[in-house]
């Protein structure tokens, strides 16, 4: 088999007395969404962090296309192909929907430091970025400033800004938090789309989803992997059903 | 032709003013020298604002960085080096290193940390400055004429720095304009906006934000040289972390949305500076009210007024 896109081993994390994260070994590999579950506080975002780099983990290993990676900053990540979403959305509010995502091109076409052209006129760049929204239905909304978006539009805006970077795996925090139900079915389409192409690792609360995209998932209690497995292994695991006590999937 | 220029009329416009001022009654020796003045305050306003308002920079210390271009001035003066070509190019290099040296260590921090620690270098400059008693110590450093050109004594023709001074001026706004609009000032402005999120996209501020804080610095160097010029005296009092405040002051006087709004600042601060003074001489009893006023109630400084007035 193919080495895997990302592999985490033995991560280990605590906020003082709290462990957040706790001994978890997973692995995308490409072209695989590998989605992580678990109820609120479980520990998913901080163990997001500590892939993107964000949060050093106090233990374990994070190795990038067999690269280890534990010690690189959050820049350095970007650049080899990690890129993220963020769970609460950061857009730059006061850029234009296309500048937001043409900084990201920008960051992909090497160091910045040119100093004359304005960079808002570079067709090359604005191609690319412009390309990138068309992937997720906000090519009309380009002009628009970020700040005066609707939530749901924030959401795909940070899609398009993570595919401008080109990423080899995308680290997705919660992607269809506080959309609407038309903007989660056309959101759910979009990473349907983009599935194929991608490794994912996808951090998300709406079952249905979950369960219609992921190739695997992982369940996140407490900071611990309880259980990881195919979707139909995972919801007829009694584990996860007392875990989500009741909850219908 | 004259709808491309509109969106530049206020910046033109001041330009304008600024050029036909000495043809309009502020031609005698006095007004002169006020103008001169205003011009060399905005020229280094011009590198804070590009640092404020462009990179989300608050620096409390940029006055320390004109302090090291003028006191390169006087070094040179004591050594009888005095030729323009030497001068202003040593004060340049000066202003530039000291920002590069103390941003390096300042730009690790950020918010009220990135003020203090700025402030902390500016007040080091300050009392080096007060401590070098060979140039004056306490009581500054007189010149006797000032830094020739090609061998002329050209930059003492009133008319002829006023108009040098309004070149270099416009010529530091559209580099400003530039760079900010430039890849490397997207990168500023995004690293202002939310870092993490720069970070996320594979960009490291760091490197960015010193070469713009070095920058400001060098602009703010020769700034010194030219004021030491204007004022053919170099006092510590240059330096004094009030000169900072003043010059932090004009970039949101005047507004932080565009880089004029600096020169505007400077201009009104000078302006506002010697007539209240003129007024009385409680005139700080007048300006200080005056600033929170500004502080209050216009949030955009003064390039927001007009906008403000038509909505009424
Ligand atoms: N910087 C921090 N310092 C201290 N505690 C923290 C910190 N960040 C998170 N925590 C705690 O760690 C736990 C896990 O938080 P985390 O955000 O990773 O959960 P999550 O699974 O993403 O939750 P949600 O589903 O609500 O997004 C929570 O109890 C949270 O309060
Ligand atoms: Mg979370």
């Amino acid at each position: 088999m193919a080495e895997p896109l990302l592999e985490l081993r033995g991560l280990h994390k605590a906020f003082g007395a709290l462990v957040v994260t706790d001994a978890v070994s997973l692995t995308v590999n490409p072209g695989e969404l590998h989605a992580i579950i678990g109820p609120n506080g479980a520990g998913k975002t901080t163990l997001v962090h500590q892939v993107s780099g964000t949060l050093a983990p106090d233990a374990g290993q994070v190795f990038f296309a067999g690269q280890d990676i534990t010690a690189l900053p959050l820049a350095r990540r970007a650049r080899l192909g990690l890129a993220r979403s963020f769970q609460i959305t950061a857009v730059l509010p006061g850029f234009s929907v296309l500048e937001n995502v043409a900084l990201a091109v920008q960051a992909r076409a090497g160091h910045s430091f040119r100093f004359w052209r304005p960079a808002a006129t570079e067709a090359a760049l604005n191609a690319q970025a412009m390309a990138a929204l068309e992937q997720v239905g906000l090519a009309s909304r380009a002009a628009a400033q970020a700040g005066a978006l609707s939530h749901g539009e924030k959401r795909q805006l940070e899609l398009a800004i993570a595919l401008a970077m080109q990423p080899r795996l995308l680290l997705l925090d919660e992607p269809l938090a506080g959309a609407g139900p038309e903007e989660t079915e056309r959101l759910i389409g979009i990473l349907q789309g983009l599935k194929p192409h991608y490794g994912m690792l996808l951090v998300e609360h709406d079952m249905p989803a979950v369960f219609a995209l992921a190739d695997r998932i992982s369940v996140l209690v407490y900071g611990q992997v309880i259980a990881s497995g195919a979707p139909a292994s995972i919801r007829a695991n009694p584990a996860v059903q007392a875990a989500y006590l009741g909850e219908d999937f | 032709m004259l709808a491309r220029l509109k969106p530049h009329a206020v910046p033109l416009a001041l330009f304008a003013a600024l050029a036909l001022a000495p043809l309009l009654g502020f031609g005698a020796g006095h007004s002169l020298s006020l103008l001169a003045r205003a011009i060399i305050l905005a020229l280094s306003a011009i590198g804070l604002a590009v640092l404020v308002g462009g990179a989300g920079l608050v620096s409390l210390g940029h006055a320390a960085c004109m302090g090291v271009g003028a006191y390169a001035v006087v070094m040179l003066d004591a050594a009888r080096i005095t030729d323009a070509l030497v001068v202003f190019p040593v004060a340049i290099l000066a202003g530039g290193l000291f920002a590069l040296l103390t941003g390096a260590v300042a730009i690790r921090t950020s918010g009220v940390n990135f003020i203090m620690i700025t402030l902390a270098f500016g007040q080091m400059a300050f009392f080096t400055a007060a401590s070098l008693s060979a140039y004056g110590g306490d009581d500054g450093y007189t010149f006797y004429g000032r830094t020739s050109l090609f061998g002329t004594r050209l930059l003492e023709d009133r008319w002829f720095f006023h108009y040098a001074l309004l070149l270099l001026l416009l010529g530091a706004w559209y580099g400003g304009r530039r760079l900010l609009a430039s890849r490397f000032g997207r990168v500023l402005r995004a690293a202002r906006e939310n870092p993490l999120r720069t970070q996320a996209l594979g960009f490291s501020p760091y490197p960015y934000q010193l070469l713009a804080y070095t920058l400001a610095g060098a602009l703010g160097g020769l700034a010194g040289a030219l004021l030491a010029n204007a004022t053919e005296f170099v006092a510590p009092s240059f330096i004094a972390w009030q000169r900072s405040g003043d010059l932090l002051f004009m970039v949101i006087l005047g507004g932080l949305g565009q880089l004029h709004g600096a020169i505007l600042g400077a201009l009104a601060f000078v302006l506002l500076e010697e007539y209240l003074a003129e007024l009385t001489p409680h005139w700080r009893l007048i300006f200080g009210p005056l600033l929170v006023l500004v502080a209050l109630y216009l949030k955009g400084g003064l390039l927001s007024l007009p906008g403000l007035l038509r909505r009424g």
